[in-house]
């Protein structure tokens, strides 16, 4: 059994392309094309040659030795956080610029939440010189400004997505509206493993530099290519995505999946799909996601605002369903402390999504000798505001 | 016979309105059928809210969105209808996005449907393939139409499958864009319907997208069966409440 799409872009029962007509050929343009494109030895050579010079790969392994000890085993961290633009969203925005290239387009657009894939792409844009509009909630504009700014000195248009709860799914919405009214010299860069048939598959594909680079650095430092376990946060999914990639298959490697509880599970102000989520259709894809016994889609809540997605992508969906991950969801308050906790023992300051996975170590036990790869999706830069409200620095 | 079907059988333009269920109030979905039946209308569509539809432009999905605010569920609808075969015989379509039916469950909404006497349905995302290998039958054991749309990009291989798909009309979605976007016709226009006129298709054509007023409504008919208004009839919502239904409509034709 494999647990990578098949051919029309289903895991198990989730995924495919649930799209009104007006989004088929713009859908079928790239699913007819993107893996012959991604197979082309001058796609390779041009896209691994930007993220060796541009994005700075392979980013380190790091044995995080105080971490380590704290926790009684063997914790790696796979350093996104180093990455150009500050997380992993890069590797994708790189992939899918040089796609748009080849398929022809003139024009980019995207979505985002808290603005860290907003910002890799207006950094793609920008490097090719392509025109590019980022559709963002008009409450996460008030609310990261810095982002704004940095996606309009990169050249962007950021649009406001005024529409039903002015966030992500909105922003979302924004875009794919775009998109069908411009379907013939625009490309969409989904930012994370969801939506429609082809993006999550390309998407991971994209991402699953990650899990390559484990391979060979472990491979260096412990004599074996396979960790005990991979652990990765999920909001939509696409590091965790490009952190299990090479593993799915690979019983022996534990997978699992950290995804935000907000204020608990059950306080209503949670984003754990996994646990709260029904199947259903968000944004062209069938997933779990979070919803109203009527079907409508609601609002999920983190403190880290890139797991606020009411959705995860199908991939995940699929491994949550079948048993191949473990799903472990961590409160704003837990994450914050092993935040500060990275800090304090290993000099890093990491991302709020990153410090989800993190948090797992204080109830998830493991055995001395394992070796736990934990993907450090980003740095914490971006979230020094909310770091401060909330230890009151 | 299934009403849709045999309201295309009828020698003349087909006017469809569409209209979001729960807009401008809860409970004026029964008051605004009745009303558009008796203004002439041919066709209603009926919609079902929904809080992400994607498809939509900015009047259907602030209707929409207020719509879900005044209350307005799949199970409220289908208790504002269920009597609504003792006063009206106008075919019936529901509209609306795949993942409420799909929570309400596809075989219990359209053995509803069928209870009720809805006629057909039109889920913009429910892909041709998926219908065909896993709701068709429900569909037409319940006797429901389902409704395919085309666009001006849609290739004419898959024209085709959709026609061999349906059994009623084919929604032909006059331009690449969201509803209530563009105002009006241009030459893109008048090159799609002369192609999709020359196919010879075996369902008649019903054009949607565009269309506001006398002038719009000729040209979309001009090659096609009929015509769809939506968003248009929404802003009449919007300014009018449910006063003067008959008034819009006879200004159509």
């Amino acid at each position: 059994m494999s647990y990578h799409a098949d051919e029309r872009g289903y895991y198990g029962e989730f995924g495919g392309a649930f799209i009104p007509e007006m989004l088929y050929p713009n859908c079928e343009e790239l699913r007819q094309n993107y893996l012959q494109i991604m197979a082309e030895p001058s796609f390779q050579e041009e896209f691994h040659q930007l993220l060796k010079d541009y994005v700075g790969r392979p980013t380190p392994l790091y044995y995080a030795e105080r971490l380590s000890k704290k926790y009684n085993t063997k914790i790696y961290l796979k350093r996104e956080d180093l990455c150009h633009t500050g997380a992993h969203k890069v590797n994708n925005t790189i992939g899918q610029i040089l796609m748009a290239k080849r398929l022809g387009k003139h024009r980019i657009i995207a979505e985002t939440g808290a603005g860290q894939h907003g910002v890799a792409t207006a950094t793609v844009c920008a490097l090719m010189g392509i025109e590019c509009v980022v559709y963002m909630g008009e409450i996460d504009i008030a609310r990261q400004a810095p982002n704004v700014a940095r996606m309009k000195m990169l050249g962007a248009e950021v649009r406001p997505a005024t529409s039903g709860s002015k966030t992500l799914k909105d922003a979302t919405n924004e875009a794919i509206r775009d998109w069908i009214n411009n379907p013939v010299d625009t490309h969409y860069i989904i930012g994370s493993v969801v939506g429609p048939h082809p993006y999550p598959d390309m998407v991971a594909r994209f991402q699953s530099v990650i899990s390559e680079e484990i391979k060979s650095q472990l491979f260096e430092k412990e004599g074996r290519e396979n960790p005990d376990f991979v652990v990765a946060c999920v909001g939509g999914g696409s590091n965790a995505a490009g952190a299990f990639y090479h593993f799915l298959d690979t019983p022996e490697v534990g997978i699992i999946a950290v995804e935000a509880a907000g204020k608990g599970i059950h306080s209503g102000e949670s984003a754990a799909t996994s646990a709260l989520g029904k199947v259903g259709i968000i944004h062209g894809s069938k997933t779990l996601l979070m919803q109203t016994p009527d079907g409508q889609i609601t609002e999920p809540y983190s403190i880290s605002a890139g797991l606020d997605y009411p959705g995860v992508g199908p991939l995940h969906a699929h491994l949550y369903t079948s048993g191949r991950g473990e799903f472990i969801s961590i409160t704003d308050d837990e994450a914050m402390k092993a935040g500060l906790d990275l800090c304090k023992l290993e000099g890093i300051i990491p991302a709020i999504e990153s410090s989800h996975a993190l948090a797992i170590f204080k109830d998830r036990k493991f055995n001395e000798d394992d070796v736990v790869v934990v993907n450090l999706s980003g740095r914490g830069d971006k979230d020094l505001q909310n770091y401060i409200d909330y230890f009151k620095l | 016979m299934n009403r849709i079907k045999q309201k295309l059988q009828e020698d003349k333009k087909i006017l469809s309105i569409y209209f979001t269920a729960g807009y401008p109030s809860l409970n004026d979905t029964v008051k605004i059928i009745q009303d558009l039946e008796k203004s002439g209308v041919d066709l209603i569509e009926i919609g079902l809210p929904f809080s992400d539809p994607l498809a939509d432009g900015p009047t259907i999905q602030a209707s929409s969105t207020a719509a879900l605010k005044n209350g307005m569920t799949t199970s409220l609808l289908f208790e504002q209808l269920k009597n609504i075969r003792k006063t009206v015989s106008i075919p019936l379509i529901l509209m609306g996005y795949f993942n409420p039916v799909l929570q309400y469950g596809v075989e219990a909404f359209c053995q509803k449907c069928e209870e009720i006497g809805i006629d057909g349905l039109i889920l913009p995302d429910l892909p041709l393939d998926v219908y065909q290998e896993e709701y068709e039958p429900i569909f037409k054991k319940h006797g429901l139409i389902n409704v395919f749309l085309i666009t001006p990009q849609t290739s004419d291989t898959r024209i085709k499958a959709i026609d061999d798909a349906s059994e009623g009309f084919i929604y032909m979605v006059s331009s690449a864009s969201t509803t209530g976007t563009k105002e009006g016709f241009g030459p893109e226009q008048a090159a799609y319907f002369e192609r999709i006129a020359a196919m010879n298709l075996k369902n008649p054509q019903i054009v949607g997208f565009g269309i506001s007023n006398t002038q719009t409504f000729q040209q979309a008919t001009a090659q096609t069966k009929g015509a769809i208004i939506g968003s248009a009839f929404i802003k009449h919502l919007t300014q009018n409440g449910v006063d003067g239904i008959s008034g819009f409509v006879g200004q159509i034709r």
